[in-house]
């Protein structure tokens, strides 16, 4: 896509997202990086998926980073990032989002299913939730660990070691 | 479990014994899960009514140890995560950081990772091809193709001086420019490799057993496999076109020079997903014959940013500032300027992904790797559900997942 057809398809983009749009930045490789508010989060990622013409139909990614220290870090100090793709443009954009500590995100599970263990693992890492997810438990980890190993203030070789298996909730198992 | 049939000589014996559920668990050390798995299934009869996967197994927290070491020292890392296709990861990561620092390598080393790359795709379709035959009973399929993988690190060996764990690209070139006979031995590996391989497909494509364990077996279709964010064979077994190979000309690797065909499944069953992988090595051949004619076999392999280029040895052991730059450049590392790139290559197994922020320094502030696995193996709950417990395996054998790979 060239520079001049990227400039109208991020025009398109900003008018389909109208008053969500918070900012619009770029990244190193001219990748337009939409800043959105949390409580508009999935309208914004739903307008890109099912808006005719742009049709970010494809959840590349989902994942999150403690932005301790950041410029704006009094606003949430967590960021979750939407990276999206379009099969039919062959296009990447990314949606961000800030949480502070103790917030909870809207779950975009409603909008892919790919979305449910990726938000599991941020909130296994980074301790951030999602609200309406549907099964919202540890995924890397044991469910006994304590802290969030991603966040900057845990310290990188601080171990916690477990002696018994972990165990399955067997409810899961059960209902239907 | 009702039954609307009245003729009880139709009836599936599974739904005779109405209460016979019973919960088996698989893995997380099992031959059949080919790496730390592990799946919980409640089973009626030898219907499979719900099940849970559950990873973790092998989690060593590379994204942690990421934002604790230098860009430099993370490469080695990059080959433990899917220990497969190595290569393909190297590349992905060196790629990644590149982009953040905005630099561009010449075209020797673009055209050397491009080769890296398809070898590595063909030793990961070989392996993921045989287990996932010898899960159905299909051994010597597996011995030809292991065989022939053998072969092929031993080409690897040539570039790199190892065989498993290569770490061979650097951030802005490569650990060494491909020696002389490289590319003759590539070509005589692949000169080999054909025939076997088309020995292996009529060995097995056809088989009677072998179709009737796979189609229909553990089938996604298109919208479902959108869903779940399936890329690579996977999700072009299930009829989507999308290759990064092709959709991304921007990008550094040399794929806008060759030909290639994608294959395309129907289904997205079991049989589909092997029939494109099957294809792809050939497809992956053709390009590798290719890219060797077109490689230039002189000129330097490293990019001119004096920021991240190792210091030669030669000057090193010889000139004092020059020692100093190497002591600094591996203790200190190199500084990224602030900054973020989100770098996604075809993989094996679909798109691998390095996302990384930088806040300036030697360090990342936040390095997330896309790993395929990842979201195929959250696939396997739905895919596998009201199916016999035997096709689990068949299943699982499919969607190839690395457990270094998925749980990082």
């Amino acid at each position: 896509m060239s520079a001049n057809q990227l400039e109208a398809h991020v025009a398109k983009l900003q008018e389909a997202l109208g008053g969500m749009l918070v900012r619009l930045e770029r990244d190193r490789q001219n990748v337009p990086i939409f800043w959105v508010k949390r409580e508009q989060v999935i309208d914004a990622l739903r307008a890109a998926k099912e808006t005719n013409g742009l049709e970010y139909h494809f959840l590349s990614d989902l994942t999150a980073y403690d932005d301790t220290d950041g410029e704006d870090e009094a606003q949430g100090r967590f960021v979750v990032v939407y990276q999206l793709y379009s099969p039919q443009g062959k296009t990447r954009i990314r949606f961000k989002t800030r949480a502070a500590d103790g917030v909870s995100v809207p779950t975009a599970t409603v909008l892919w299913a790919a979305a449910n263990w990726a938000e599991r693992e941020v909130f296994d890492l980074l301790g951030v939730k999602f609200d309406g997810h549907p099964d919202l438990r540890r995924i890397l980890l044991d469910v006994r660990w304590q802290g969030h190993p991603l966040r900057k203030d845990y310290h990188w070789r601080k171990y916690q070691l477990f002696n018994d298996p972990e165990p399955i909730p067997e409810h899961l198992l059960k209902e239907e | 479990m009702k039954t609307n049939n009245t003729d009880p000589q139709l009836n599936d014996p599974d739904e005779i014994f109405e209460d016979a559920r019973q919960y088996m668990n698989i893995g997380p050390s099992h031959p059949a899960t080919h790496g730390t798995l592990r799946v919980m299934v409640r089973l009626n009869g030898e219907t499979i009514e719900k099940s849970i996967s559950e990873m973790g197994y092998l989690h060593r927290g590379k994204e942690k140890i990421a934002e604790n070491n230098t860009y430099h020292k993370f490469i080695p890392h990059t080959d433990r995560m899917n220990y497969c296709s190595a290569l393909m990861n190297n590349v992905a990561y060196v790629m990644a950081v590149e982009k953040v620092l905005q630099i561009e390598v010449p075209e020797r080393t673009k055209y050397v990772r491009t080769i890296c790359c398809e070898i590595a795709r063909i030793i990961d379709h070989l392996i993921c091809l045989g287990i996932g035959a010898v899960d159905l009973g299909a051994f010597s399929f597996f011995l030809y193709g292991f065989h022939q993988r053998e072969e092929a690190y031993t080409v690897i060996e040539k570039l790199c001086g190892a065989r498993l764990t290569t770490s061979y690209t650097r951030v802005g070139g490569l650990a060494m420019p491909p020696p002389d006979d490289f590319f003759l031995a590539l070509k005589k590996w692949l000169d080999g490799f054909e025939p076997v391989f088309n020995e292996m497909d009529k060995l097995l494509t056809e088989n009677k057993i072998f179709k009737d364990r796979t189609i229909g077996i553990g089938a996604f279709t298109k919208e479902q496999a959108m869903a779940y964010s399936f890329t690579g064979p996977c999700a072009r077994a299930s009829n989507i076109n999308i290759d990064l190979r092709r959709d991304q000309p921007e990008s550094v690797l040399k794929y806008d020079q060759v030909d290639f065909d994608i294959p395309l499944g129907k289904n997205g069953d079991v049989y589909d997903r092997y029939l494109v992988r099957m294809e792809e090595v050939r497809q992956s051949v053709r390009i590798l014959r290719q890219l060797s004619d077109k490689c230039p076999k002189t000129g330097p392999v490293w990019c001119d940013d004096k920021r991240v280029v190792i210091p030669e040895k030669e000057r090193v052991y010889n000139s004092m500032e020059a020692m100093i730059h190497h002591f600094k450049f591996f203790m200190e590392g190199f500084n990224v300027p602030p900054g973020e790139a989100y770098t996604a290559v075809e993989g094996p197994n679909g798109e691998l992904g390095f996302y990384v922020v930088s806040r300036g320094g030697p360090m990342p502030w936040r390095l997330r790797v896309r790993a395929p696995s990842f979201y195929m193996y959250q696939s396997l709950d739905p895919m596998i559900k009201g199916q016999k417990i035997a096709d689990l395996v068949a299943s699982l054998g499919s969607i190839n997942i690395i457990a270094g790979e998925l749980d990082r």
